[in-house]
């Protein structure tokens, strides 16, 4: 008997440890939404995307509820997604452009490509921030364009939409989380 | 119009298989508890139905890539319009969907070919097996299909172009290590299953060891093999010359090995001696649970902060309950119905049987050891106690010691005897090879760098201690008898398959030991025509020029190597791409590999006067890890190719009286056939 109760300890170890891991489930961040959730917007110090004088940073973002969009002009998917983002500026939602590593060699190059692409497909953007290292991106944890993060006046990350935003997300997704936070 | 519904049909497939994978579950194990031949008959076609289907849908998936059917989600986030076909063909299973998916298809491969090779079997035994498999098969189609289904559409706005795979992934090495660690790791299925098979049919002789082995060996080889590939892949593609990090990934892989490795001296033990037995269960048990457990590692997210993009907490939960589910229930019949009464085998301490204990208990405190190191940091976390990531610190800190251990027995174990050994016996064969060990490794480095280094002589010593004690082996082996030649015909398969594997560490653990402590690493700006001299080697660029690949533009320098004193020169050309889909930069390393070492040249960033940052790297014997790990595979390959098994496999061999212990397995096998088809 007694050793027949010893053959259970692998059984109990690995329960422990299933509930160690189970637990592990629900408190890690393991998904982005909730690994950027209610956090500041990184800090940054950039240029805008049309004066390489003017200078930006967070606090340019502060003050009302923002969509800020990850874009660049080497993306595909982002000039499907330009149909959207101009609807929803004309639903008087306040849009910022992070103009995410243009491919060209130059800095004067690169904003040539951005501002080019916006020329061609519509500039629903208050500003475009130029990120011709990708700086901002590594911040925000970008993975790949477009990404949309959704900040609130306080400048806290409140949404985090990855790849492109449908028609349907803005009615069903994007309009609703924006009034919640307004 | 056919064209257009291929996902349709993949995933039609797919459900068929999951409902075939049902009847191969459910039906032979009713039939082996309640002795119905016909619903045990039911095992084998559907494990090849299952195959078929299982075929069919991933067959469909890899069109939708070679398509460009961007319609399909996970096409659209994995590939590209300018994606090479080939990388198309393989980024299929460079993400979760379609790597679940490679992962049930492997396991239907398993389950065919032991469907197969299972024709002495007891129809019972079969039965058993082909369901376990069968119930793991359900558990994961049915995970592929509610939270994973890689032929989701996103209609009807097709995007134009897809996100691209990820940069990383567009390599040869990635096409061939998930596949090959895949084999592995659902491999071990199959010994799993012939354990549950074993507790639930009370049968735990020597011939299931006989059974059980060439499975458990060619998973170890292909896990094996696996994992070296995917060291060698983060060695060139990451481009800093790392080959192990302890990343939680690769310690996933690491564990299911380091319990597959005790598992395989287990099993001799069980086999050879009939004891060991519960413990042999136990570890086949815990094998392929670590196995799991790594899939639910890497695809829930859990652990790997860095990676923790798009994962969903759905998929997490279930492979957890998969998990829980499996190991938990196979743990309880491991309790309730391991074999009662262990045979005393009746070993000295200082005998194979004692040394093979030793080697296993090592073996599972290294698993418990990286285990731990892996999921502390959650632990902590669960408990409220912070945030801390456990490095290289701590597993180099307890594994290293621990392998120099281990290899002091491994270097006993092979000229030891079962049962008994006298040790001043064991003294005499092997005191010559322990001091030639002590004497060259200790002066090696002197020779090789002028200076003494402790590290890379505890690893030289502990490698030629491996070498050396097997060479005398061999000798021994080969003095009795008539003439070497034919006592060296005698060996069996087995035995050189086990040289084999041990020769394969020792390498390994040269190439460990040497690259750890001799690498030369330089960072230095670079301008056309700057040159730099790293250990007596002279680089010198000569070229910086664009180029423009199928889905890239990169930078890419020439530089022009010259050793010391030599005349003639060689050119490496070091690349910076940019992905254009993701505009995600990359480092393409220019190698130069060498048995004896490689230079190693990665383009870092560029600076601001047009010059670059280079990293040369001198890599002392780092082919080493990965030859090593090849000859360990070769070594678990070479085994399986022993006649003890081909004879109790092959169905058509005619059945040979011999007094050899391996035919007496097949008697009892056929014994029991009989009586089944009595009952």
């Amino acid at each position: 008997m007694k050793r027949r109760l010893l053959l259970l300890v692998p059984l109990v170890l690995f329960l422990v440890l299933g509930a160690f891991l189970y637990q592990g489930l629900s408190i890690n961040p393991f998904d982005r939404e909730s690994a950027l959730m209610a956090r500041e917007f990184p800090a940054f110090e950039l240029t805008t995307l049309d004066n390489p004088q003017q200078r930006v940073d967070e606090g340019d973002i502060k003050g009302e509820v923002t969509l800020v969009n990850v874009w660049g002009s080497w993306c595909p998917t982002c000039r499907q997604e330009m149909p959207q983002l101009l609807d929803l500026a004309d639903r008087g939602v306040r849009l910022i452009g992070v103009d995410y590593k243009e491919t060209a060699a130059s800095d004067a190059e690169k904003r040539a490509q951005g501002q080019a692409f916006l020329t061609q497909f519509g500039n629903p953007f208050a500003f475009n921030v130029f990120d011709p290292l990708g700086s901002l991106g590594f911040d925000l944890g970008v993975y790949g364009a477009p990404e949309t993060f959704l900040v609130d006046a306080d400048g806290i990350i409140r949404y985090h939409h990855t790849g492109y935003i449908t028609a349907d997300d803005v009615e069903s997704i994007i309009m609703p989380e924006v009034e919640k936070w307004r | 119009m056919l064209i257009k519904m291929i996902p349709e049909i993949g995933h039609y497939a797919l459900v068929i298989a999951l409902l075939m994978a049902v009847v191969q579950a459910v039906l032979p194990l009713a039939g082996a508890a309640t002795r119905r031949p016909l619903w045990m008959a039911y095992a084998r076609p559907m494990a090849a139905g299952q195959l078929a289907f299982l075929l069919i849908a991933y067959g469909c998936l890899t069109a939708s890539y070679l398509l460009d059917d961007f319609s399909v989600v996970n096409v659209a986030n994995n590939a590209n319009s300018l994606l090479p076909w080939y990388y198309k063909f393989s980024a299929v299973w460079g993400n979760h969907e379609g790597s679940v998916l490679l992962w049930s298809l492997i396991l239907g491969i398993w389950t065919f070919a032991v469907g197969c090779f299972s024709g002495r079997l007891p129809p019972d035994m079969v039965a058993r097996v082909l369901g376990v498999m069968g119930l793991v098969s359900v558990g994961f189609l049915a995970f592929v299909l509610i939270t994973s289904n890689p032929f989701e559409r996103s209609l009807p706005n097709i995007p134009a172009d897809g996100a691209d795979l990820n940069p990383l992934l567009q390599d040869v090495g990635l096409i061939i290590h998930p596949p090959m660690l895949y084999m592995g790791y659902v491999g071990f299925s199959v010994v799993f299953a012939f354990a549950i098979a074993a507790l639930l049919g009370g049968r735990l002789d020597s011939a299931w060891t006989r059974w059980v082995r060439p499975w458990t060996n060619i998973a170890w080889a292909f896990l094996t093999v696996g994992i070296a590939l995917g060291s060698w892949w983060a060695y060139y593609e990451l481009g800093w010359g790392g080959w192990w990090f302890w990343d939680p990934v690769e310690n996933a892989s690491l564990l299911p090995w380091l319990a597959g490795t005790a598992l395989i001296h287990s099993l001799a033990v069980t086999e050879k001696r009939g004891t060991f037995k519960s413990w042999t269960v136990l570890l086949a048990i815990t094998t392929f649970s670590l196995s799991l457990m790594g899939t639910f590692l890497v695809r829930s997210g859990v652990l790997t902060s860095v990676h923790a993009f798009a994962n969903d907490p759905s998929r997490g939960l279930f492979i957890l309950v998969l998990l829980g589910i499996t190991v938990g229930l196979s743990l309880l019949i491991f309790a309730l119905r391991a074999p009662r009464v262990s045979q005393p085998g009746g070993f000295n301490w200082l005998s194979r049987d004692a040394l093979l204990l030793v080697n296993n208990i090592l073996l599972v405190v290294m698993t418990v050891t990286v285990l731990l190191g892996t999921v502390y940091p959650l632990l902590l976390d669960a408990l409220n106690l912070g945030k801390i990531s456990v490095g290289p610190p701590y597993f180099n800190a307890l594994f290293v010691p621990l392998t120099v251990l281990l290899c002091v027995f491994m270097g006993l174990g092979p000229s030891a005897r079962w049962k008994r050994m006298s040790g001043r016996e064991l003294l005499s064969r092997l005191w010559l090879a322990g001091a030639a060990a002590l004497v060259i490794g200790v002066l090696a480095p002197l020779a090789y760098t002028g200076a003494w280094n402790l590290k890379a002589s505890i690893g030289l010593v502990a490698a030629l201690w491996l070498v050396l004690s097997l060479a005398r082996d061999l000798w021994d082996k080969t003095s009795r008898g008539a003439s070497r030649r034919q006592a060296v015909k005698r060996l069996t398969p087995a035995y050189w398959g086990m040289v084999l594997g041990h020769l394969g560490l020792a390498v390994t653990i040269v190439g460990v030991a040497l690259v750890s402590n001799y690498s030369v690493e330089r960072n230095v700006r670079m301008n056309v025509g700057d040159s730099v001299d790293v250990a007596g080697i002279r680089f010198h660029m000569t070229a910086l020029d664009e180029r423009r690949g199928p889905n890239f533009v990169s930078d890419a320098a020439t530089i022009e190597v010259t050793r010391q004193g030599a005349t003639r020169s060689f050119e490496m050309h070091p690349e910076k791409r940019l992905y254009i889909a993701r505009g995600m930069p990359m480092t393409q390393v220019a190698l130069r590999p060498g048995l004896f070492h490689d230079l190693y040249v990665a383009m870092g960033e560029e600076l601001d006067d047009g010059s670059w940052a280079l990293r040369v790297q001198i890599k002392p014997f780092v082919r080493w890890l990965w030859l090593g790990a090849l000859l360990m595979a070769a070594g678990g390959m070479m085994a399986v190719a022993d006649r003890r098994y081909r004879r109790q496999l092959s169905t058509r061999a005619p059945e040979r009286e011999s007094s050899s212990a391996a035919s007496s397995g097949v008697v009892s096998a056929s014994q029991v056939t009989s009586k089944e088809v009595r009952a």
